[in-house]
């Protein structure tokens, strides 16, 4: 077992780990943060996206022990985010979800380019998007949903 | 899956790293970014008996640009590399390799150093350094040392680190232009990348059948008989669709 501080969410967390967790069954099974969701365990599908001293990582593929002295922000530490919450607001219009299984990744990587990108089309929108994968929806909501926001976000400007 | 059990140590020197690596008699593996060690500890297809994490060495994740060359620490992830902002042929070749590599929640984590220490021939970054002609730093109990790319990677998976050895930097020049060096690269066979050097005189090269057939023998020793020249039609085909101004 190894000693780890980190903080999630803001908050300040001490822990006695084992090497071999990953971060996402550290933040599942130990701290109760099941928005986090684990699809494939090996950095595939997207589902497990976190965000990591404040840019987007796979917490499958990335180990707690290594996250020691780190800054990690789940999908629970978005809840007052007014950018996420117009992300969330849109998925919803545009039905970008069915099962739901891969949203919280999904939100986790729009997150990421909307604060990182002022502006994008379909096909970037796309391609930034093609690391998280769903099998319900056949991507046409998130896309719409994601076009939806840059839309507003220009009007603004 | 999840991963085996291991011993995680996380030196706060490269000295330290040495050491640790020396004691675990090449049971031990370097996490850099992790973004291929931990998939590969998930599915269990590396079980080393310690994953030691150089992950504090903050002196690896710098970039060094001279007049000649770049310095890249081996802790340098790929969206770093994306995100340079240096002009000239080299930067938008590494930039262009980087920015292609997995996503970037991926690129976020995953280092240049990791990449070429894993050798896997799937990745970027070896064959696009092997068309660059780079150089791998490599620091061990015996000191510092620099071999050619080509001679660093010697086939899938397996590289030419020494017991305690790691890779501390990959440098590449950057002044191709001055030297009157022109690369093109075509790809990709299970081998080093093909690269043609064009005529010294004009741009955009003439290519040959012939020209690209050579370089393909020698790129690819395994590759036999009429089968070269399928490959020499496809490259040269490729090519003049890629050099038309």
């Amino acid at each position: 077992m190894i000693d780890i501080v980190l903080t999630i969410n803001g908050e300040r967390v001490e822990a006695s780990i084992d090497p071999r967790l990953s971060l996402a069954d550290f933040l599942r099974e130990k701290l109760h943060l099941t928005g986090t969701h684990i699809g494939c365990e090996h950095g595939v599908c997207g589902a497990c996206t976190i965000h990591l001293d404040g840019v987007s990582a796979r917490s499958c593929i990335t180990l707690a022990a290594a996250c020691d002295g780190h800054d990690v922000k789940t999908i629970e530490g978005f809840e007052d985010d007014s950018t996420m919450s117009a992300i969330r607001t849109e998925f919803s219009r545009e039905h970008a979800l069915q099962c739901g299984y891969c949203s919280p990744g999904m939100l986790m990587t729009s997150y990421d380019l909307v604060t990182r990108f002022p502006g994008l089309d379909e096909a970037d929108i796309r391609r930034e998007m093609s690391g998280n994968l769903c099998r319900c929806t056949g991507y046409q909501g998130i896309v719409r949903a994601l076009q939806n926001v840059y839309a507003m976000n220009q009007q603004q400007d | 899956m999840k991963a085996p059990s291991f011993d995680f140590v996380r030196p706060a020197s490269i000295a330290e790293v040495t050491d640790i690596l020396a004691r675990y008699e090449g049971d031990a593996r370097v996490l850099a970014g992790g973004q291929s060690l931990v998939p590969m500890l998930n599915l269990r297809l590396a079980r080393p008996a310690a994953v030691v994490d150089i992950s504090a060495l903050a002196q690896l994740k710098t970039i060094e640009v001279s007049s000649s060359e770049i310095a890249i620490g081996a802790l340098v992830t790929h969206a770093a590399l994306e995100m340079s902002k240096e002009a000239g042929p080299t930067f938008d070749m590494l930039r262009k390799v980087a920015s292609g590599i997995a996503y970037r929640g991926v690129r976020n984590r995953g280092t240049i150093g990791g990449s070429v220490a894993h050798a896997d021939p799937a990745a970027d970054w070896p064959s696009c350094l092997l068309a660059l002609d780079a150089r791998v730093g490599i620091v061990g109990p015996a000191g510092e040392r620099q071999l050619p790319i080509a001679e660093f990677l010697l086939g899938s998976f397996t590289v030419a680190l020494e017991p305690g050895e790691f890779v501390e930097a990959i440098g590449c020049f950057v002044d191709d232009d001055k030297r009157g060096v022109r690369r093109v690269v075509a790809g990709a066979l299970s081998s080093p990348a093909v690269v043609l050097f064009g005529d010294q005189g004009g741009w955009p090269p003439q290519l040959t059948s012939d020209a690209i057939a050579a370089a393909i023998s020698t790129a690819a020793p395994a590759v036999e008989g009429d089968h070269i020249h399928f490959h020499a039609a496809a490259v040269l085909r490729a090519l003049q669709g890629g050099l038309r101004p």
